[in-house]
């Protein structure tokens, strides 16, 4: 009777196994997934019995936990309410959403590896496990100066300091309280998640990098012009065609000026009046002459076509490619399907001022533990050199002229030289255009780049233009970070 | 031979006792974690209980010393460990859903714990000679069927969530199929070592393989029958699976013949593919088992859902005792004693009890295989294997290997029947392997042979003589 003792022995043996594969593949393989769960209430539980570190800007909590009686232990608070929803996202039953909440959401809980050794302290002590706090890079006032210069204005504003790529002001409107969506009253935070994400204006979007992205317009036209200059066989002194309107080859489509008129009093103008005035048809040959290749090259050197984060993924802008002339045409004055972020074309201006240097943006400054020790602090990275610094310089005057004595006007501030670009976008038959302004100041030696996009014309309606509706919120926003 | 016959064997008496008091030491450490991990201070009663479960298990060890010296040293510190792990965990549930010591089901547990430990001493000093129980063949196996069948008995059978496996006298409620399982087993075992020569007997040959004949096919029928009689009738799959895996199991090891098994497992689909078809209660299992998380599941139980996802909540480490939500689960202290402790201690906790179980059964198997009677290796053999498959049927259910039954896991679940069922099992282990691992010399100078020995013990000897050179082999 013994052999089949032991086959029985082995039959135990193999029953037993099969037990632990299948434990192995419930608490390891598939582990992930099955917490992932939304209808996982201990997942649910965990989430709100675990003390989430805070998002600080400056010294004031833009997102906090509070204690509170019941089952759930902690309420995530955000004092400053809609004001910097889309940088701090939400943090709702279904989860982290939007913003740092997500972007960090292992640090803020606690559970990343970058807290190996307190986590490991943690396990031996039966501490409860405590998030880690960001310190943001974001500057209060130019905030609170782009929320108030936009309005109830659809649109987006970012400002950045071109030295460090450190995001100074991120404004996406329309907006929301995220206080309604991390309540812990899960019937209301339903309904208001439902009537948020079907309201046609997208207020959860984060316009400032994502969303449907804009036609940048004639702010592309420093790029054309970048990519000229970098060609060796343009100088801001060119001397360029300008009339009011020219015929593209391939089509019978024409390509005119904003105002109908020609560019200047003489049939050629110089690139760097043709950029203070902001005319079309003198970028459209440039672009013609230097090339797709050059202008999507150029373009890509800014940065369009990757994929940043900031660490909320940030949209790549697009050039298009295998352009025919005609598409060239327009794109070279941000037509046709060109489409960019506003913090890409802050990238760009900042990129000018910062002598052809583009750094990589980011919103956190620093990462500090629960005790307040610093984890991790952001150090600035270099991306690339977009430009030359001499064309940086080049483009820089010509930028100058357009605020002192073109189409950016309305961005003077007494004192400092500003250096910008407007653009007016139509974007579709009937509606009115996008306004945009993008800069930097000072313009020797800038500490802040702005873009600035105010859709459909904002207020002003049919009769926006770049230089009236988004030079004057990009001309505050500066103001309130450099006269303080 | 003559070599190893030199050597003297070793009792391990000295080396159960340290494990023993590591056994303790670790159910101690759980024990207080928990009170650390909700109330953040270690339990007032903390030395209280540790100095009596050193009492209770130094007192068992000194009893063994005495009266079954030769007994298997691991079996005790395995079971004190799993019970002991069982108890915290269930206290940990009370705790959690804020029941307190006297209404709880860990204070109960702990009762029946005690009285489950004194079963087995009982066990070990009223069993001189496990082959007394051969004795009692037919009265085991009468009394075994009727307490398997006794909850379909009006008045005071009792069905508790539709299946009828409980009857009620007084007070209590029992679960009379864990005492039927071990009288079963006594009986499978004095059974078929007396048949074992007429079912070997070889019939026909058909695929390659020697069937048996067709007249011994009546009592591997009549268990078949049993069997479906309590998934139909009592709804209780578990049981069902349990006692037929064990019969077939038990023929298979008396008989040395796969054919019986190939007839059993056809036995068995045909069974249960039937039962799939006809009966409700069957098919919800079968749907939730292939998909816990469908709605088709889910709007007839979640408890399988909740389970795997408190099991997936634990991971690797688990969440530290005390500091998951096994609550969630409904039977989080007994039918899903298994997925709270995979929450709270993690997969490799999980394993660390997964592999005490297969040294346990294991441990009965060496035993089974050490004893030198044919009666001793099917009893051995067959309680060891009983553990076995509701280890399996348990954790398999609730981990998704097989449909979710109605078992309890042995010495952990809450439930005094399957306690004190398991620890009666443990006794007649020990008493088994005391006589499987005496030397021989030993028994030669004070022969075990009372006036209470079967007279049929003839055969026995002989049977025992013949493995008596393997028991060399194997030590």
């Amino acid at each position: 009777m013994n052999a089949p003792i032991r086959r029985l022995a082995v039959l135990v043996g193999l029953l037993f196994a099969s037990l632990l594969i299948s434990t192995t593949l419930i608490q390891y393989v598939f582990a992930g997934q099955l917490n992932a769960r939304p209808d996982n209430r201990r997942t649910l539980l965990s989430v709100y019995n675990r003390d989430r570190g805070p998002i600080l800007v400056g010294t004031k909590e833009v997102a906090t936990s509070v204690r509170t009686e019941g089952e759930f232990t902690y309420l995530r608070r955000y004092p400053e309410k809609s004001a910097y929803a889309h940088v701090t996202g939400y943090f709702s039953f279904f989860g982290a959403a939007g913003g740092l909440e997500l972007a960090e959401n292992s640090l803020l809980a606690g559970s990343s590896d970058k807290l190996f050794y307190r986590r490991a302290s943690d396990l031996i002590t039966g501490r409860k496990p405590q998030g880690a706090t960001l310190k943001l890079t974001l500057n209060p006032a130019a905030q609170q100066a782009a929320i108030a210069a936009l309005g109830t204005q659809r649109g987006a504003a970012v400002a950045l300091d071109p030295r460090t790529g450190a995001i100074l002001a991120m404004v996406s409107n329309p907006t929301y309280d995220p206080n309604v969506l991390s309540s812990h009253d899960l019937t209301k935070v339903d309904a208001a998640y439902k009537r948020l994400n079907a309201d046609s204006t997208r207020p959860l979007v984060n316009r400032a990098i994502g969303g449907n992205l804009y036609p940048p317009g004639s702010t592309f036209k420093l790029i054309t012009a970048a990519a000229a200059l970098s060609s060796g066989s343009y100088a801001p002194d060119s001397a360029l065609p300008g009339p009011a309107r020219m015929e593209l080859p391939q089509t019978t489509v024409g390509l005119s000026n904003a105002t109908g008129r020609p560019c200047g009093s003489t049939p050629q103008v110089t690139m760097a009046f043709a950029l203070q005035q902001s005319c079309n048809t003198p970028f459209a040959y440039l672009g013609m002459k230097v090339g797709a290749g050059a202008v999507g090259a150029q373009a890509a050197k800014f940065g369009f076509g990757d994929t940043l984060s900031i660490p909320m993924r940030v949209t790549p802008s697009r050039f298009p490619a295998d352009l025919n002339q005609p598409q060239l045409a327009q794109s070279s004055i941000g037509g046709y399907d060109v489409r960019v972020t506003p913090l890409q074309m802050a990238l760009v201006a900042g990129a000018i001022g910062n002598g052809g240097i583009v750094m990589r943006p980011y919103l956190v400054e620093s990462v500090l533990g629960s005790d307040l020790s610093t984890i991790e602090e952001a150090s600035p990275e270099r991306l690339s050199q977009a430009i030359s610094a001499q064309v940086a310089a080049q483009l820089t005057g010509m930028m100058r002229g357009a605020v002192e004595n073109g189409t950016g006007r309305n961005a003077t501030i007494p004192g400092i030289a500003v250096a910008g670009k407007t653009g007016t976008a139509r974007h579709a038959e009937g509606k009115a255009p996008h306004a945009w302004f993008v800069g930097f100041a000072p313009a020797n030696n800038p500490t802040i780049a702005v873009a600035v996009v105010v859709e459909d014309g904002g207020d002003a309606g049919r009769e926006a233009a770049g230089g009236t509706v988004a030079a004057p919120i990009a001309r505050d926003i500066i103001e309130a970070v450099l006269k303080k | 031979m003559t070599v190893i016959a030199s050597i003297t064997p070793r009792r391990g008496r000295n080396v159960e006792l340290a494990l023993l008091l590591f056994a303790v030491v670790i159910v101690m450490f759980a024990y207080v974690s928990v009170g650390l991990a909700t109330k953040a201070e270690i339990p007032a009663r903390a030395l209280t209980i540790g100095g009596l479960f050193v009492a209770i298990t130094v007192a068992f060890h000194l009893v063994l010393r005495w009266r079954a010296p030769w007994a298997d040293p691991l079996i005790l510190p395995i079971v004190t460990v799993l019970n002991g792990m069982g108890l915290v965990m269930i206290d940990r549930i009370d705790i959690a859903e804020s029941r307190t010591a006297v209404t709880g089901w860990a204070f109960k547990q702990l009762l029946w714990t005690g009285l489950g430990i004194a079963l087995a001493v009982l066990v070990i000093l009223a069993l001189r000679d496990h082959r007394l129980l051969r004795r009692y063949t037919y009265l085991s196996g009468l009394l075994g069927l009727i307490l398997l069948l006794s909850p379909l008995l009006p008045f005071i059978g009792t069905s508790v969530y539709s299946a009828r496996l409980w009857i009620t006298i007084g007070s209590f409620t029992v679960q009379p199929g864990e005492l039927a399982k071990i009288l079963l087993t006594i009986f499978f075992a004095g059974y078929l070592v007396q048949t074992r020569d007429a079912l070997s007997v070889a019939g026909r040959r058909f695929l390659g393989m020697q069937l048996p004949r067709a007249r011994d096919l009546a009592p591997i029928l009549l268990a078949w029958l049993t069997s479906v009689g309590v998934l139909v009738f009592e709804r209780d799959l578990g049981s069902s699976l349990l006692f037929f895996g064990l019969f077939v199991a038990m023929l298979y090891v008396a008989t040395e013949r796969r054919s019986w098994v190939a007839i059993g497992l056809g036995l068995f689909l045909v069974g249960a593919f039937t039962a799939y078809l006809l009966f409700s209660h069957v098919q919800v299992r079968v749907t939730g088992w292939l998909d816990p998380f469908s709605p088709a599941a889910l709007q007839v139980s979640d408890q399988l859902a909740l389970g795997l996802m408190g099991m997936a909540s634990g991971g690797m480490m688990g969440t530290g005792l005390g500091l998951g939500r096994p609550d969630i689960t409904y039977f989080a202290h007994s039918d899903f004693i298994v997925p709270s402790l995979g929450e709270e201690i993690g997969l490799i906790g999980l394993f660390a009890l997964l592999i005490l179980y297969v040294l346990l059964i294991e441990r009965g198997m060496r035993t089974a295989i050490g004893t030198r009677d044919g009666f001793g290796k099917l009893l051995a053999s067959g309680l060891a294997f009983s553990i076995a498959l509701q280890c399996f049927v348990v954790v398999g259910g609730v981990t998704r290997v097989i449909p979710l039954t109605g078992l309890t896991m042995p010495f952990m679940s809450a439930g005094g029947s399957s306690l004190l069922a398991n620890w009666v099992i443990v006794g007649i282990l020990l008493r088994i392997s005391d006589g499987a691992r005496r030397p021989l010399i030993d028994k030669i100078d004070t022969p075990p042979s009372g006036p209470g020995l079967p007279t049929a013990s003839g055969a026995d000897i002989a049977q025992g003589s013949r493995d008596d050179t393997e028991v060399v082999r194997a030590s």
